[in-house]
């Protein structure tokens, strides 16, 4: 059916959020997912894939075998040219095996035991950083005071990243992450990058202590690993750790200003459950990954009655999925006590998010805390005078101005 | 209840120790579960069920 509709009358994808909604998905997405099951749209360079909204189907299509990560694959929905043999950031964009080889070499540190043994180092920073943030300016802007300062300095320590470095890395990050960023620039931040990391690796290699970085060069000097292939997962690990938990942080705390019932039971509670809830919640509703999960099909398969075939590109946006009133009852409700342990805010498959059970960690720590440090915590401009990341593959705040 | 695990499947994301840490752990060298009782107690078996459901690998069989 779909063959007879022309490109240009698809939407367009990336879609956009109605600007005095902020913290819902674009309107288009719940409009396909009561349309769907599936649809078509249109990406920037003429592509149509299939977009998949409701949350059975994604996590069927991210589940299964014939759908691969592999962007220079024919088909792959990137939205722009792809350059041959570009250096791949990390596992992210590979598949089975290679992609199963190279993350267990970096699984065991993000263990759920090892991160709950960060956990007091974690307190202290935020800790820290809130003495910090209420010793200084009033207003402030909290993503520089303190969003991006708290999963930057974990991450540092967790790799084995001089945090002092923490200027080039986030500022090197934001335009690789940037959707309007020009490919040339891109390519030239995640090369400065991966120099930076491979840098780091070969003084690790010299020196190695107890991060993961230095966990690497064993692999290296076994032959398992190549150095370029240590940097490059360094890049993917220092990005994702430090920008996806600053937007949850940053975002979060926006959502729960503007929901003061919410953020009271926050505040009022002892209960770390309801702390672990909050966090689950939060994932679901923000949803901060707004880019759509891309893949391509290998063979030709069957969803929601619909055949896919081999070699067309296929977008999984989990921002909506976390919204399906199929599995989510009010799902445009932020309830803070709903603990839907099942939301898709990390993905699905085996490309599920590495770094998950430090980013709930981390924010646990941080809501668990923030509130009750500072119980007058206030946004210092209107919703509409907050610059949202509408231009971002991570969605977020560039600034949260507030008062105390 | 009987629980079975796939360590080839399994993308060590935790899921499962998260939900039931009396009967999922992580295997120390590489994350990777290892199931700590393959008949869990009735007090446990709504929380390995919910692991089940929330393994992005279907790494987790029950019977």
């Amino acid at each position: 059916m779909t063959s007879t509709i022309e490109p240009a009358e698809l939407p367009g994808y990336p879609m956009t959020r109605a600007p005095e909604r902020p913290f819902d998905p674009p309107p288009g997405l719940r409009e396909s997912q009561r349309s769907g099951p599936l649809t078509r749209v249109r990406l920037a360079d003429g592509a149509t894939p299939w977009l998949v909204t409701r949350y059975a189907d994604q996590r069927a299509v991210l589940a299964d075998s014939r759908v691969s990560s592999d962007y220079e694959r024919p088909g792959y929905p990137s939205g722009a040219p792809v350059q041959k043999g570009q250096a791949k950031i990390g596992f992210i964009l590979m598949d089975d095996p290679e992609h199963a080889r190279l993350r267990r070499m970096v699984t065991a540190p993000f263990a759920i035991k090892r991160i709950e043994a960060m956990r007091p180092a974690v307190q202290r920073i935020v800790d820290d950083l809130i003495d910090e943030l209420l010793a200084g300016p009033n207003p402030a802007d909290l993503v520089d005071a303190f969003a991006l300062p708290v999963p930057s300095l974990v991450i540092c320590k967790l790799l084995g990243v001089p945090y002092t470095d923490h200027g080039f890395f986030q500022d090197n990050s934001k335009t690789i992450i940037r959707r309007t960023a020009r490919p040339e620039e891109r390519q030239a931040a995640s090369a400065n990058l991966i120099e930076y990391l491979d840098n780091l690796v070969g003084e690790k290699l010299a020196n190695p202590g107890e991060d993961l970085l230095s966990g690497l060069t064993e692999r290296i000097r076994a032959g398992e690993l190549t150095r370029t292939d240590a940097a490059q997962m360094g890049v993917l690990l220092l990005i994702a750790g430090h920008e996806t938990t600053a937007n949850m942080i940053a975002l979060g705390t926006a959502a729960l200003l503007r929901n003061p019932d919410q953020l009271a039971l926050l505040r009022a509670s002892e209960d770390p459950k309801l702390v672990a809830s909050a966090v689950e919640e939060l994932l679901r509703y923000l949803h901060i990954t707004h880019n759509g999960r891309r893949r391509v099909a290998v063979a030709d398969f069957e969803i929601a009655g619909q055949t896919i075939r081999a070699g067309e590109g296929i977008i999984v946006a989990n921002d909506i999925g976390n919204r399906d009133p199929e599995v989510f009852s009010e799902p445009d409700t932020l309830d803070l006590r709903r603990n839907p342990r099942n939301h898709v805010a990390f993905g699905f498959g085996v490309h599920q998010c590495l770094g998950q059970s430090l980013a709930r960690m981390e924010l646990q720590v941080v809501y668990g805390t923030l509130y009750k440090r500072i119980p007058t915590l206030a946004l210092a401009a209107e919703l509409d005078q907050i610059p949202f990341k509408h231009d971002g593959s991570v969605y977020g705040v560039y600034e949260l101005p507030v008062t105390w | 209840m009987n629980v079975t695990v796939d360590q080839d499947k399994c993308c060590g994301a935790g899921s499962c120790v998260l939900a039931a840490p009396e009967v999922f752990d992580q295997r120390d060298e590489d994350g990777i579960v290892e199931l700590l009782q393959s008949q869990p107690a009735a007090e446990h078996q709504d929380a390995v069920r919910e692991a089940a459901n929330v393994c992005p690998a279907s790494a987790i069989a029950l019977s």
